[in-house]
């Protein structure tokens, strides 16, 4: 299929006026020497009918959590979508925009980017929010090197607890820098180690990075590491899960500085990894070292109300290589989704969504604990993620679950070699009582 | 039009949730770490919400109104199919972290494209990963910087090398991994100058950046000199994709003499910009840098099945979470399957015809920066016609937008004088390029018939004229239940201007 609209009789006319015989002729520029000169070996385009014919084919190869019943985690949760998300999103007005770089002709994009930074710095307690990161890791990442900047120091501390994938982004983005990444430990139960902490945290560290709940699903003594980074003149930085934050007490409440996650949970579907989107909200007095684009409202000629991109000489098309990021375009639409989904839950919807997860969470946590040869990991409180240690290896377990149409109790021992074997389940609002007596029934069978 | 904040009235509601037939344990969350008040997100009715998105959509300009030339973001048509496969249960529902036997369909998918990708650029390797053109700058810069350390000079090769004409992300970009840059001017013909080149090259040098065709849209027909140039010093040759579109088919990066790269998806390969995001920005590398790409990157096993492959112990580490922006990735190779070969190279054939006739087109009051033949885009320097009637390129962009047409890129390359950037891409029909040009036309009229008018501009837009110096003088970044937020106005009377 073509998406062109030139006809022969187009092309022939344009070049015509153009006085050139043929097309070639501009490309004269291109040296003989690096020309392809043969066809690209990619096969002939495909009709409409046959792409999704295709595409369907491929698509039909995977088992999704259509079919499969998750229980998965560690990064990511199947949670149900409000259908106001995909016809809001599947709009052309906001799907096919840019940037709102000419603002007046680009109002709905930037009021709903500003209802967004409105939302997220409510949800969090922060002062403000910027208009998104690519995920949760790179908002991670991108709040150290903040704090480097803003504190002159050069060394960043990071809970173990902290997501993985997150602490892998950390140190990837730290090498351009030269930060100094150290890693503290917890103790058995998930939860920070703070004696280890208070020694980890010293005057030349800038951050101390922590995960409230941690990747183990544990609430974290979050207030009292905040207390030993402010001690010693760090930054508290926060990796916190938007859902919970409807019942755990926000980020700038126990004095967290900078506020990020990752906001797949905020109606965003799995997409296999993405497109989701990160969240960094923080304190007023950081607003010149944010990364990324941030909308302010202001007026018209006329007296009226608009909105703008605000603070731009912080960013990297005016201040090039003295920008405090590189980030250029984010996740926009993905911001617009969030900002769907939050508003039609509302402050109650949201709560009873985070409750029916931690309620139901807890109860597949109790039954589990109560199979024989399968126990929870940590006494500690936790949200709706939580370890489970069993006789049988991981593996075993996962494909017996499998065999049941469940997908869950990823063994956490690759990025946690001290904790091989133990598995993380997700518990969320969108499970019912019935999925979960068939994850008890398949764990128990998992055990003969 | 009110936020969506202003609107929320107390006890309003869209979806609600079932309660669990037994409660979580008192105490599961202790009473010291409870939130105290909730949240404060709007409370609206599902109808009043629906209204307030489409109210936003209406004042939205969008590929979907007319004609996006944009310079530099490739705002072609977005095919409405691959919102289609996108949304494919089988691809939208996937969990990243499922077992690979139950997500065969999507590796595939993936080492498909990454091949494709290869074949169109002349790399032997790509890594899906980076999420946007940004952070693929970021990946391939952090590849250079972990080849020349594995070599032990990294602490000697300390600069990169970035034309003036380089987007913004670039020096931004080698600042970040950590590099002095350098910066080379353009020649009289919008060249990299050679010769300057030549003086700044060093064993100091790590690398170059450089967009082919440049941010000017003219193809460097010195690329093989400067490619040698780099090579001999010691540097590697890093090529940013943001303008890929003229090129496919008629020449590759790996063809050019470059080392490493990055694709915009959304630009070249269509998929939509969503307001600001998302992208995807896959690094493509030649072979000798392959250790160095993030993972895991999806493979096909001697058996035909689809796994993942471990990072190597040299690679860069881990860029964004699980496989990067994949439901992007997915549209993308829905275009590739769909245009297919012949379709791409066709692509660039229109893309520059187009811009070239536009070029045409637009005449003496818009004359090109430099006196050559462009590929898909053009920057023309409308400076005269600001000396004649004080008339700026903004005003004239605002101008543009009460024609409706989106205005082109502004001031940007920033080494040309009242710079208006003009990319009409390939799906712009000849009908449409011709009102594009008339819109110019009326618009240079304009400025020296009533220049006040076009200084007021636009007149049609939601709202005229921002005053964006207030918005970062006096912040309002959120709503403040309570404070002042400057207030929706229809009469324009509002007191605190």
């Amino acid at each position: 299929m073509s998406y062109l609209p030139h006809t022969t009789e187009d092309r022939e006319a344009m070049l015509a006026a153009l006085g050139l015989d043929r097309v070639d002729r501009l490309f004269a520029d291109v040296p003989a020497g690096v020309r392809l000169g043969r066809p690209l070996a990619l096969a002939p385009g495909m009709s409409e009918a046959a792409l999704v014919r295709y595409m369907s084919q491929l698509a039909g190869q995977n088992q999704a959590t259509d079919r499969l019943v998750s229980f998965l985690g560690g990064g990511a949760t199947d949670r149900f979508i409000p259908s106001m998300v995909a016809q809001v999103v599947g709009r052309a007005e906001f799907l096919t925009a840019y940037t709102p770089y000419q603002a007046e002709i680009s109002q709905g994009t930037l009021q709903a980017i500003w209802e967004f930074q409105s939302m997220m710095a409510a949800l969090t307690g922060m002062d403000l929010a910027q208009a998104s990161m690519y995920d949760g890791a790179s908002a991670v990442a991108e709040a150290a090197l903040l704090a480097a900047a803003s504190t002159g120091r050069g060394r960043v501390v990071v809970m173990r607890s902290v997501d993985p994938q997150m602490r892998a982004v950390l140190r990837t983005y730290a090498t351009g820098k030269r930060l100094e990444v150290v890693e503290v430990g917890d103790r058995g139960d998930g939860t920070a180690d703070l004696d280890a902490a208070r020694a980890a945290v010293d005057d030349r560290t800038a951050a101390l990075v922590l995960a409230d709940p941690t990747f183990y699903g544990v609430l974290e003594a979050a207030p009292e590491l905040a207390a030993i980074a402010h001690a010693a003149g760090a930054l508290a930085i926060a990796q916190v899960d938007p859902i919970a934050l409807a019942l755990i007490e926000a980020p700038g409440e126990w004095g967290a500085d900078i506020a990020v996650g990752e906001g797949q949970s905020l109606g965003l579907a799995l997409g296999f990894g993405g497109p989701w989107l990160g969240f960094f909200a923080a304190r007023e007095s950081l607003v010149r070292r944010l990364p990324g684009r941030l909308a302010g409202a202001t007026f018209d000629q006329h007296g009226r109300r608009g909105f703008a991109l605000t603070f731009q000489t912080r960013e990297q098309h005016i201040r090039r290589a003295k920008a405090t990021s590189n980030i250029c375009t984010n996740q926009g639409l993905l911001a617009l989704a969030a900002s769907v989904y939050l508003a039609t839950l509302g402050p109650q919807g949201l709560t009873e969504a985070a409750t029916r997860s931690l309620d139901l969470a807890h109860l597949a946590a109790r039954r589990i604990d109560a199979l024989p040869g399968y126990r929870l990991v940590s006494p500690a409180p936790f949200f709706d993620e939580f370890l489970v240690a069993s006789d049988r290896p991981a593996a075993a377990v996962q494909e017996s679950l499998l065999r049941h149409g469940i997908v869950g109790g990823t063994d956490i021992g690759a990025d946690y070699p001290e904790r091989a074997g133990q598995m993380l389940f997700a518990v969320t609002e969108a499970r019912t009582e019935p999925e979960i007596d068939r994850l008890v029934a398949a764990l128990e069978e998992a055990r003969a | 039009m009110n936020t969506i904040f202003e609107d929320s009235r107390p006890g309003r509601r869209g979806v609600w949730f079932e309660a669990a037939s037994e409660s979580a344990p008192e105490g599961a969350i202790p009473a010291a770490r409870r939130r105290r008040a909730p949240p404060a997100l709007p409370e609206a009715a599902e109808v009043d919400l629906l209204r307030h998105y489409v109210g936003l959509s209406h004042m939205n300009y969008s590929i979907a109104s007319g004609p996006y030339p944009l310079g530099s973001c490739t705002m072609k048509y977005n095919p409405v199919v691959n919102e289609r496969v996108a949304a494919l249960a089988g691809f939208a529902a996937l969990h990243p972290a499922q077992p690979v036997s139950t997500v065969q369909g999507a590796l595939r998918l993936m080492v498909e494209l990454e091949a494709a990708l290869c074949e169109i650029t002349g790399m032997d390797a790509f890594s899906l990963q980076p999420a946007a053109g940004a952070q693929g700058e970021l990946t391939g810069m952090l590849i250079i910087r972990a080849y020349h350390e594995q070599r032990g000079e990294l602490e000697q090769r300390s600069q990169v090398i970035v034309p003036d004409s380089a987007h913004g992300t670039n020096p931004a970009t080698a600042s970040m991994a950590g590099f002095e840059v350098v910066a080379v001017p353009s020649d009289a013909r919008g060249n990299v100058d050679r010769d300057a080149l030549r003086a700044r090259v060093s064993e100091r040098t790590a690398g170059l950046m450089l967009t082919n065709p440049s941010t000017l849209g003219l193809f460097d027909d010195g690329i093989e000199e400067i490619a040698s140039i780099v090579h001999a010093a010691g540097g590697l040759l890093y090529y940013d994709g943001a303008n890929m579109n003229p090129i496919l088919g008629v020449t590759r990066p790996g063809d050019m003499g470059f080392d490493v790269m990055h694709l915009n998806l959304h630009k070249t390969f269509s998929t939509p910009h969503g307001g600001g995001g998302p992208g995807a920005g896959p690094v493509g590398v030649r072979a000798f840098l392959r250790p160095y790409l993030p993972g895991p990157r999806p493979i096909r096993a001697g058996d035909g099945a689809y796994g993942l492959e471990p990072a190597s112990d040299a690679s860069i580490g881990r860029v964004r979470s699980f496989f990067g922006n994949f439901l992007v990735l997915v549209r993308a190779y829905a275009y590739i399957l769909a245009q297919g070969g012949d379709g791409l190279r066709q692509v660039a054939e229109d893309a520059v015809l187009s811009a070239n006739y536009l070029a045409h087109r637009l005449g003496s009051d818009f004359p090109l920066a430099y006196d050559r033949t462009p590929m898909h885009e053009f920057v023309a320097s409308p400076a005269a016609l600001r000396h004649e009637t004080g008339i700026r390129a903004l005003d004239l962009a605002k101008g543009l937008c009460d024609e409706g047409i989106h205005p082109p890129t502004v001031y940007f390359p920033l080494t040309v004088e009242e710079a208006m950037m003009v990319e009409p891409t390939e799906t712009e029909s000849k009908e449409r390029l011709d009102q594009v040009a008339d819109a110019f036309a009326r618009v240079a009229a304009l400025a020296r018939a009533d220049a006040e008018r076009l200084r007021t501009a636009p007149h049609t837009a939601p709202v005229s004229r921002l005053d964006e110096a207030r918005a970062t003088r006096r912040p309002d970044l959120r709503y403040r239940a309570g404070q002042s937020l400057p207030p929706h106005d229809p009469d324009g009377t509002a007191a605190d201007r």
